[in-house]
């Protein structure tokens, strides 16, 4: 079986591509990187592609509002073609400013359970905005990774969160401006919330994001976006105070590498 | 812009927050407004956009909703929203000219969004903010004090609406010449200060006598050209010119052997390039070249192998591993930071990347630095001219922000020092490392190479950067040079380097054979360095512009950001333009490297506008035999804003020794005659902005990215215990490492308070040394880097002080055998506040400031360890000398010492031989080596006491922490020193001696650490201080300690939590 092919889409201030290529090769995958302008030259690069990925940074500068002129780009541009990607069950990943691309480009939440995908973009009901201190923060926070979501990213952090030590490994590294979550109104969180669409939480508030939501999949927990960075946690001596954690707490994966592997792995399933 | 543009209507578009939104913009404002008294009921922000653009009003709508507004949080109008009853409102927007970011990005999405061509927009932002609870003249002046600089921003009091935005208008040629070949000295002196050149009038003689020569007058290019060339900041006259030398009886520190005593003792060696008079004076004939430069270059000769270019690229160049090099540069940018602190810090760190990017045949760059010396951050007495210190702190941390993470560079390493002689000229120190492949670390232009400008394009901003940067402050300077300011735009360089790597990295090889960035002096110093062996032929015209209006000269000399410099093969260029093209890079086609005479030939529209040698260029300026004295000091007068002692009072009426729980705000005023007990002092010294925590700081800077981050600037399990250096693994799953680290003891060599320059250096090379080694780096692979920050050499008492440095330099890297692979200097770090009713100027000079920046290579990066303390029942060991002089020490600065009685307690600087640090570092590292070490922390700022204090906070969580009870009389092992028997408990608390260390051993490992340390330093003390424990409290019975971690905690991160 060949191994998945994973398209990050990169553009002119993206910053965490390389470490992301790295995460999709150490999970199996064969990383490919693509100026975004290419994809908008050429969307059939999107349907060859079996993961597609948008890196954090700060797409055109974050200009306007983090990730609004990419999101713009693709929205107006290859909606239809992401659609048919999210369709055929391909994952698609944002972290940090990919992330707030895809709140904005109407890929996240995505449809109801069960519900078609609209033929044109929606207008978006979940933001990412300033944090409340209107400030950049860099830290690392403790996640939970909620039982029940469809999430194939997070599903393996769910069953990490059983062992011993899970406290101390169970964080992420967050690092924006801009990743207070809203949603349009009450209504939408619940339903989020209803269909298990909250994968990820903050276990510590770091910038006011309602229902401490850290990260939101759409129903069938293919399409994942997320403010913390896994592709920074792949070894164990990128936590934050590995140089005193038991050797036995650092077995095996990394949650960060463990999330990439989840979802590859959901791909080589489909694919076999 | 366009003319075509210039016709159209300007739409406003508003974007605020919805209402039920919160607005934490707004929110920042009201509390930073309150807390500088202003009452102010509500505030909100909007931001503004002003486009001009051929559009209808269903385009307008459609910019409006799908481009600027966010539909779940933003409600936006077009034109003006009325403001609520009562409310205020003030906007802020660049002046025209100033770079705008947002406003090229909008332009661009417009354009693609609404199929326009980009020519035709124009495109300006702003904010607005609506204020209720002050009227408009205090709403205009609380938007003068935290929102807006007059030299980049314009303040409106009611909406801004223009009819059209700003454009320029094309310059008529005029060929102008300047006469100088007929000028006396007066004249001269008076043509180089009133044409901003800064050149001192030997070289204007010189300069003159060239001209009188060519019998011709230069033209005003050539003279620019010479002024950039020739300016402090490009070839760093006074630090490779000829000294001469003298000590004065008296003055401080003890003399320096070979320098202030002949080498007629069998103990020392003559230092290199010194020659004694009879007079006891010394001549040093090229201050650089016979101290730095000589200790690396001996150093390489005595089998250091390791390094790969050091002091002729833009960056120093060591191995990492046999594929790959690693480069590091620190550059200052002091001046700009003072007169507009977002932007020039922002652009410090901008031009510092590009000096990595520029170094061999480019660099990648990854990881920053930054250092700042600022006024204590709660000054009242702001003299003319000069921002608030918390302001320039606070923008200065922004701009790094800002520029470094958007960059996508981790922002690793860094310090913060206070002292009110910064006042009006802050320094603002900014590094970066690289990665590059060992194969492409030279570069040399070609004969017929073309010269290819990449990135930003060429406005007025920053004209007379590199001659203003060598210049002394004044109260006007503010004015007389708001056009050297610098925005930065970070995203226009992360598009270059993403462009300049692969360029670097084509299948064939480099599309380029040499690069440099466009730094000081723009392109007259790019082009100019780049074809200094071969000459360059340069078309100005080829030169993309902002705007319209510029002369050649203007074209020539800008320091606009974002830009370098390539020297390109003509086959080479369609593949590199290719690149440039994906990259949204524009890219144009200067002239061409290699001339026959060598010279530098300038065109403007087909006329030749100067033509220089590059002889007269690079080796004409004259170097005459500078004077330097070292002499007894004046005490600085007792007042505020001069004596570094006299620390200013926090907050009025606050009793600065009270023994409260709580500590006093810092720094404290010095009360005559207080002493407080120790556990007071500790919970004081801690609370001090040089030792508090920086998290504030560091924790808006993205250390993670790139995501090769090993060890951060706070560390343990609360992720806030202050780590010594930064490791990172430059090419990730190999292993290695690479430690990032600096020194600094500007206190030690402060001749105002007794210090001694010389002793300074070496301390603060040994803090360097000492940073790396405690996080597992490789001692005998330590490179490192000078940054003088000096007052005005021209003054005798100075350059002395700056020889003595230089002396400390050398002594300390041949000691540690660190070399130097780079440096920089800046040697005019005053300001000069006008007399007032006829009385003289006062003129603040800053302390001699040496920031030792170090990398060090971590062999495997599972022997790195952190300063947070581990484990309940391990040790704690200090290693090396502590003595009773409180010379330099914090505790000196805030507190009359105590009685001493019999033990002697003094106000002398501590001596120190770098010999036994250096030994001292091998011994510790060896120890980490082998594994007996669970923490280790340098023991610098506050002194013992407060490096324990650090380590218990270090390993604390909201849930647990560890205490330590201090031996009643600790003891020793070691008949030859004092030891802390005998010592007074308050040096042994609180004395800043360099070469210690503090080290937590498992009681198992005691002895074999013992074994290790005397095996590599046989003589070097070795106390046990205590034992840790799970109490959460540090406790000493005989040394007058009792408090717990919690308010060692809240002490020590109040102070800067902002």
């Amino acid at each position: 079986m060949p191994m998945p092919k994973a398209l990050v889409v990169r553009t002119a201030g993206t910053n965490c591509e390389v470490e992301l290529l790295r995460a999709f090769a150490l999970a199996g995958a064969t990383p490919e990187l693509v100026h975004v302008d290419a994809v908008l030259a050429d969307p059939a690069v999107l349907d060859a592609a079996d993961l597609i990925a948008l890196p954090g940074g700060f797409s055109y500068g974050d200009d306007i509002a983090s990730g609004r002129i990419l999101a713009v780009k693709l929205r107006e541009r290859v909606y239809p073609r992401l659609r048919a990607a999210a369709e055929r069950g391909c994952p698609i990943l944002g972290v940090c400013n990919g992330f707030q691309v895809l709140v904005q480009a109407g890929l996240l939440p995505g449809p109801g359970a069960g519900e078609a995908w609209p033929e044109v973009a929606p207008e978006p009901t979940l933001t990412l905005t300033d944090n409340a201190s209107a400030r950049f923060v860099d830290d690392w926070v403790g996640v939970e990774a909620v039982e029940g979501s469809p999430c194939i990213w997070t599903a393996p952090l769910v069953e990490m969160a059983q062992q011993h030590g899970a406290d101390e490994v169970l964080i992420l590294p967050v690092a924006h401006g801009e990743g207070r979550f809203v949603a349009k109104d009450q209504a939408t969180l619940a339903a989020l919330e209803a269909d298990g669409q909250v994968a990820l939480r903050s276990r510590t508030d770091i910038n006011g994001s309602q229902g401490a939501v850290a990260g939101v999949c759409d129903t069938t927990g293919r399409i994942f976006g997320l403010m913390p960075h896994p592709e920074r946690y792949l070894d164990w001596n990128r936590h934050p105070w590995w140089t005193r954690l038991p050797a036995g707490v650092k077995r095996g994966e990394t949650p960060g590498l463990a999330m990439f592997k989840a979802a590859v792995e959901a791909v080589a399933d489909v694919k076999a | 812009m366009p003319t075509d543009a210039a016709r159209l209507r300007v739409h406003r578009f508003e974007v605020a927050r919805a209402p039920g939104h919160a607005d934490p913009r707004a929110d920042r404002l009201l509390a930073e407004a309150r807390a500088l008294g202003y009452q102010l009921d509500t505030a909100r922000s909007i931001r503004i956009y002003l486009i001009q653009a051929p559009i209808d009003k269903t385009a307008a709508a459609t910019l409006g909703s799908a481009l600027l507004a966010d539909p779940v949080v933003n409600a936006h109008t077009q034109g003006v929203e009325p403001a609520q009853p009562k409310a205020v409102t003030v906007e802020v927007h660049p002046l025209p000219g100033v770079m705008d970011p947002t406003a090229h990005s909008v332009r661009d999405a417009a354009a693609e969004l609404l199929s326009l061509d980009r020519d035709t927009i124009g495109v300006s932002t702003g904010w607005r903010y609506d204020l209720i609870g002050q009227d408009a003249p205090k709403a205009a002046e609380i938007a003068t004090r935290l929102l807006a600089n007059p030299v980049v921003n314009a303040i409106h009091t009611t909406p801004f609406v223009p009819t059209t935005l700003p454009v320029g208008h094309p310059a008529e040629f005029r060929l102008t010449h300047i006469t100088i070949r007929n000028l006396d000295d007066d004249a001269l002196t008076t043509l180089s200060r009133d044409a901003h050149l800064f050149l001192s009038l030997e070289e204007m003689r010189t300069i003159r006598d060239h001209y009188q020569a060519l019998n011709r007058e230069p033209t005003d290019i050539e003279l620019e050209t010479l002024a950039q060339t020739w300016s402090e900041h490009c070839v760093h006259k006074t630090l490779k010119s000829t000294i001469r030398y003298r000590r004065e009886p008296g003055s401080p520190g003890t003399p320096i052997p070979g320098l202030d005593t002949p080498h007629d003792s069998p103990h020392t060696t003559p230092r290199p390039g010194h020659t004694f008079h009879d007079d006891g004076s010394v001549t040093i004939d090229s201050l650089l070249k016979r101290t730095v430069a000589a200790a690396t270059f001996e150093l390489i000769d005595e089998g250091i192998d390791w390094t790969l270019s050091v002091f002729k690229d833009n960056a120093g160049i060591i191995a990492f591993d046999d594929k790959t090099a690693v480069c590091v540069k620190v550059e200052t940018h002091n001046h700009p930071s003072a007169i507009e602190p977002y932007g020039g810090a922002a652009t410090g760190i901008g031009g510092c990347i590009r000096d990595i990017i520029g170094t061999g045949l480019a660099a990648k760059p990854i990881a920053s630095t930054d250092v700042f010396c600022v006024a204590y951050p709660d000054t009242k007495d702001i003299p003319p001219g000069c921002l608030h210190p918390k302001r320039i702190l606070s923008e200065v941390v922004a701009g790094v922000r800002d520029y470094g993470n958007r960059m996508g560079i981790p922002t690793l390493n860094g310090s913060v020092s206070f002292d009110n002689r910064y006042i009006g000229n802050p320094l603002v120190y900014c590094g970066c490392v690289g990665v590059m492949p060992i194969d492409l670390i030279d570069g040399d232009a070609q004969h017929g190479d073309l010269i290819v400008a990449l990135g930003g394009r060429t406005g007025r901003d920053g004209i007379h950067g590199a001659t203003f940067s060598s210049a002394e402050l004044t109260d006007t300077h503010a004015d007389e040079f708001s056009h050297a300011v610098q925005i930065g735009n970070a995203i226009e360089e992360k598009r270059v380097l993403d462009a300049i790597l692969r360029a670097r990295d084509a299948s064939n090889g480099p599309l380029f054979s040499a690069i440099t960035d466009c730094g000081a002096g723009g392109f007259s110093s790019a082009v100019g360095e780049m074809g200094a062996a071969i000459g360059a032929d340069v078309n100005l015209d080829a030169a993309p512009l902002k705007y319209d209006g510029l002369t050649y000269t203007e074209i020539w000399i800008s320091e606009a950001q974002e830009r370098m410099v390539l020297a390109v093969a003509p086959d080479r260029l369609a593949e590199l333009q290719q690149i440039c093209d994906e990259e949204h890079v524009e890219l144009a086609v200067l002239g061409s490297f290699g001339t026959p005479n060598a010279e530098l030939i300038l065109n403007y529209q087909s006329n030749e506008v100067g033509r220089i040698s590059m002889h007269l260029l690079h080796e004409g300026i004259p170097q005459p035999t500078r004077q330097a004295t070292w002499s007894t000091w004046d005490r600085l007068p007792g007042d505020a804003n001069a004596a570094p002692e006299r620390a200013p009072r926090a907050s009025e009426g606050t009793p600065a020794h009270q023994d409260t729980s709580t500590p006093a705000t810092c720094p404290p005023a010095r009360a005559e005659g207080s002493t407080p007990n120790p556990t007071r002092a500790l919970l004081t010294l801690l609370a001090h902005p040089n030792i508090a925590s920086k998290h504030w700081i560091i924790r808006q800077y993205d250390h993670e990215v790139q995501g090769n981050t090993i060890l951060r600037p706070l560390v343990g399990p609360g992720r806030k215990g202050p780590g010594d250096a930064a490791v990172i693994e430059p090419v990730p799953g190999t292993g290695r490492g690479l430690a990032i680290g600096c020194g600094l003891a500007t206190a030690m060599g402060d001749p105002t308070t007794g210090g001694d320059p010389y002793l300074a250096a070496i301390a603060a090379i040994d803090e360097c040394v000492r940073n790396l080694v405690c996080v597992g780096a490789d001692p005998e692979r330590i490179a490192i880097l000078d940054n003088f920050c000096w007052p005005s050499c021209t003054k005798p008492q100075n350059l002395a002080s700056l020889v003595r440095a230089a002396a400390g330099c050398y002594d300390g890297a041949k000691a540690y055998r660190t070399p130097f692979v780079s440096g920089k200097d800046s040697l005019n770090n005053q300001f000069t506040i006008p007399g007032q009713n006829g009385k003289p100027d006062t003129t603040i000079e800053i302390p001699p400031t040496l920031l030792i920046t170090g990398i060090g290579i971590v062999n495997t990066l599972d022997n790195c360890i952190t300063m947070d303390a581990k484990r309940a029942g391990n040790l704690l060991v200090l290693v090396g000398e502590t003595t009773a002089t409180m010379g330099g020490s914090h505790y000196a600065q805030l507190f009359d010492l105590p009685p001493a009685k019999a033990q002697s307690l003094t106000h002398d600087m501590p001596s120190f031989d770098p010999t036994t640090g250096a030994q001292t570092a091998r011994a510790v590292a060896a120890c980490i080596a082998e594994g007996l070490v669970a923490s280790a922390h340098d023991c610098s700022e506050g002194g013992l006491a407060v490096a324990l204090a650090e380590m218990l906070i270090g390993s604390s969580t909201n849930k647990t922490t560890l205490g330590a009870i201090l031996a009643d009389h600790p003891t020793t092992d070691h008949p030859t020193t004092d030891h802390p028997a005998t010592i007074h408990p308050t040096a042994w608390l609180f004395a800043e001696n360099p070469g210690r260390y503090v080290l937590e051993v498992p009681p198992a490992q005691l002895e074999q650490l013992r074994k290790t340390l005397a095996a590599h330093a046989k003589d070097i003390p070795v106390e046990q201080l205590g034992v840790l424990d799970t109490s959460g409290h540090l406790r000493s019975k005989s040394l007058g300690i009792d408090t717990t971690v919690a308010d060692l905690t809240t002490a020590w991160r109040g102070t800067l939590d902002w």
